[in-house]
């Protein structure tokens, strides 16, 4: 057999002498990751793997310590974003259009299981940052150093809630409108802010009232003083772009802390 | 069956047993768990009631009311968040038990053992992908399976009954029966973020950071199993599966039927004090109306946690009860108040002044919502401070 032929057949061989071709090489900057060495430099030369650090204690590997949730978490906004950007495609945020482009993605629009991934992921990952903060909890890893990074995450358990909130509206079926209704009827009992609520009544000029249902929290967060087509477009922009940027941002930030932190939590 | 059935119906006719019963269970499970957690997380033990969870769920099936609800595609989270909720309290809690038994003997947790390092190509970045191997293949299925329901276009005119926020905000709709909405959507809200914030900060313990314990964590890790499973979770639950029409309770096999109607005979305290205990009438002015209020919420909120912290009466009285000779459970029921109130003296001093004060906040906010239950449910009261001229209704 000519030698090349007898090379490709053997993986061990073949593997090797991919990974010695220009093109490989122009790519990755190291040789086929089977010793220490490179795959160390696997791990660092590559932009998405150099979250990780090269090595890390074996207890943090094991899925019972952590269950993987902050990572599965992380996992499933990704699938929201893809699905999520797929689904702007189709979907046109005003009262005539929005539930008639939902009825047209149920129907018509081929491979059409898009907005049911959107929606099932959607869920799983409000369940999921719950279980991440609860195994955080219950390892005690939010005790110093890490007293910052817990911090940072309550801000992601609350921008994920919103992020789902404000999705929630846009099928705009009957579903959609009186949840937020529901929800944001809850902005007008805001002390001070919202017209009902406590103490709103003695911010007065004279006998004009400062605070009434024309201008308070759930007017600003609605841009009326119903639901309707301003409230879409609002959550549409907060649900597309407002919130998937700031979660992004912090997502990057908390990733920072855990491993300036000193990586996964473990006993001293 | 049928007779189960009916028998469970019976129970939960009303407004006030079902969420008794619902909140009792609970409470009383995740304290059994703090109690007994060896023996409750062992795999015998935890399998078996895995096992009747899941039977009882298959019979529940077959009635025609409880799948009409559980079944709704926008239902199934719930019902997974059921079992995943069950499922890693148990899997914390064993590993618990089992690291909590080895530092018994002198022996460092588990974890500990485990520290020597690895490369994570290829170890970590294999679990990593496998997991989401998983996840999308469940994720599929889950979306061939279930279509994403679609109701008809909205209808600012119609209102449904029930109208519900999304299942994730539940809890804080469920709170709604108990406090007016600046409380429940956004005081107690509020509450719960600067609180989740501050943990860090107020738990001093150094203690269990980095595996998994129960025995030298029990204060915190109750505090969070209270509010995380018995009151969040259980909202939930109980905010999507049995509230139908009007808000109000039905159990799990009823029919929601829109009609019913329960007469609400809640009274304020203001009612209360005036009228029936001192028979004088509500005075006029709301000052002076709602005294007895004001008083009562400024006792609860300023009062409770310097005497919880100062040692007025000695540290050793509730092991006296023990010691006494009384029946065991007795004794133990006696010297309960005594040991807390001793406990919390100890927690002053290891804390001190601010970090003590800010963690009594923040537990008897989060007290505050059982306590206004039990008074719904007992004596039906309402408001503790009425002044509705204000909105203000706590
Ligand atoms: C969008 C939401 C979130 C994402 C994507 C995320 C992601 C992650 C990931 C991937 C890790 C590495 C370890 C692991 O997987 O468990 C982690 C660790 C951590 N997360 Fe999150 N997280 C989120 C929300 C939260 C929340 C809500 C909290 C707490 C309130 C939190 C607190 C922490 C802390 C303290 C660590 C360090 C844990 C340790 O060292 O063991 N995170 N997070």
């Amino acid at each position: 057999m000519p030698k090349p032929l007898k090379e490709l057949l053997d993986p061990r061989q073949a593997a090797e002498s991919v990974a010695s071709t220009q093109v490989w090489k122009s790519i990755f900057r190291h040789g086929y990751p089977d010793s220490p060495r490179n795959r160390a430099l696997t791990m660092i030369s590559n932009v998405f793997l150099h979250l990780h650090p090269i090595r890390m204690k074996k207890h943090g590997l094991r899925l019972r310590y952590t269950w993987c949730m902050g990572g599965l978490t992380f996992f499933l906004f990704l699938i929201e974003t893809i699905t999520g950007l797929l689904l702007m495609f189709y979907y046109r945020p005003t009262p005539e259009y929005a539930h008639y482009d939902m009825q047209y993605l149920r129907e018509d629009v081929p491979v059409g299981i898009t907005r049911e991934i959107h929606r099932w992921a959607a869920h799983a990952m409000v369940i999921t940052v719950w279980l991440h903060m609860f195994r955080v909890f219950l390892t005690g890893s939010y005790k110093p150093p890490r007293e910052f990074n817990w911090g940072i995450g309550v801000f992601l358990l609350v921008f994920t809630l919103l992020l789902s909130f404000t999705g929630y509206l846009l099928p705009w079926d009957q579903l959609a409108i009186w949840a937020i209704t529901v929800g944001s009827n809850m902005a007008r009992a805001t002390p001070f802010l919202g017209h009902e609520g406590p103490g709103a009544s003695l911010l007065k000029i004279g006998d004009l009232n400062l605070v009434h249902a024309g201008d308070d929290a759930k007017f600003g967060l609605l841009g009326g003083r119903f639901v309707g087509a301003p409230a879409l477009l609002r959550f549409y922009v907060l649900h597309c772009v407002g919130f998937p940027l700031l979660l992004a941002t912090l997502i990057a930030v908390h990733f920072w802390r855990v491993r300036r932190d000193g990586g996964i939590s473990g006993p001293a | 069956m049928g007779f189960l059935r009916d028998l469970v119906n019976a129970i939960f006719t009303g407004p006030t047993l079902g969420p008794v019963l619902i909140f009792t269970i609970s409470v009383g499970g995740v304290l059994a768990l703090l109690r007994w957690y060896r023996v409750l997380t062992r795999p015998k033990v935890a399998g078996a009631a895995l096992v009747a969870a899941v039977v009882a769920f298959a019979l529940s099936l077959g009635d025609h009311n409880f799948r009409l609800i559980v079944a709704k595609p926008d239902n199934v989270p719930i019902v997974m968040l059921f079992f995943l909720v069950g499922f890693f309290t148990w899997l914390a809690l064993r590993q618990a038990a089992l690291n909590d038994e080895r530092i018994e003997q002198g022996k460092p947790p588990r974890e500990a053992e485990e520290s020597e390092k690895s490369l994570t190509w290829p170890d970590l970045v294999y679990i990593e992908f496998l997991s989401t191997v998983f996840v999308t293949a469940a994720l599929l299925l889950w979306s061939i399976l279930l279509k994403a329901p679609l109701e008809p276009p909205s209808n600012p005119t119609e209102t449904p009954n029930p109208s519900k926020a999304p299942w994730y905000f539940l809890g804080l709709q469920e709170m709604l029966v108990y406090y007016d909405p600046w409380m429940a959507g956004v005081v107690l809200p509020s509450m719960i973020i600067v609180g989740l914030i501050a943990v860090p900060f107020i738990d001093p313990n150094s203690k269990g950071s980095g595996y998994y314990t129960l025995k030298e964590r029990k204060f915190s890790i109750g505090m969070f199993l209270f509010g995380f499973v018995s009151l969040w979770c259980t909202m939930i639950i109980l905010g999507t599966f049995l509230r139908g029409p009007n808000w109000n309770f039905f159990g799990p096999f009823q029919r929601w039927d829109p009609h019913l109607l329960f007469p609400l005979v809640n009274v304020d305290l203001s009612e209360y004090v005036w009228v029936h205990w001192l028979g004088v009438g509500k005075p006029n002015s709301i000052l002076l109306r709602e005294m007895p209020g004001f008083l009562a919420v400024i006792a609860y909120v300023v009062l409770v946690p310097p005497l919880f912290a100062k040692r007025l009466i000695p540290v050793d009285i509730a092991a006296k009860i023990r010691g006494s000779g009384l029946p065991k459970a007795l004794g133990e029921v006696l010297a309960a108040p005594f040991a807390a109130k001793a406990f919390f003296a100890e927690m002053y001093q290891r804390l001190g002044f601010v970090r003590y004060n800010v963690l009594m906040l923040l537990v008897l906010s989060m007290m505050s919502l059982p306590i206004k239950m039990v008074l719904r449910w007992t004596i039906n009261l309402k408001y503790i401070v009425s002044i509705p001229e204000y909105f203000f209704n706590i």
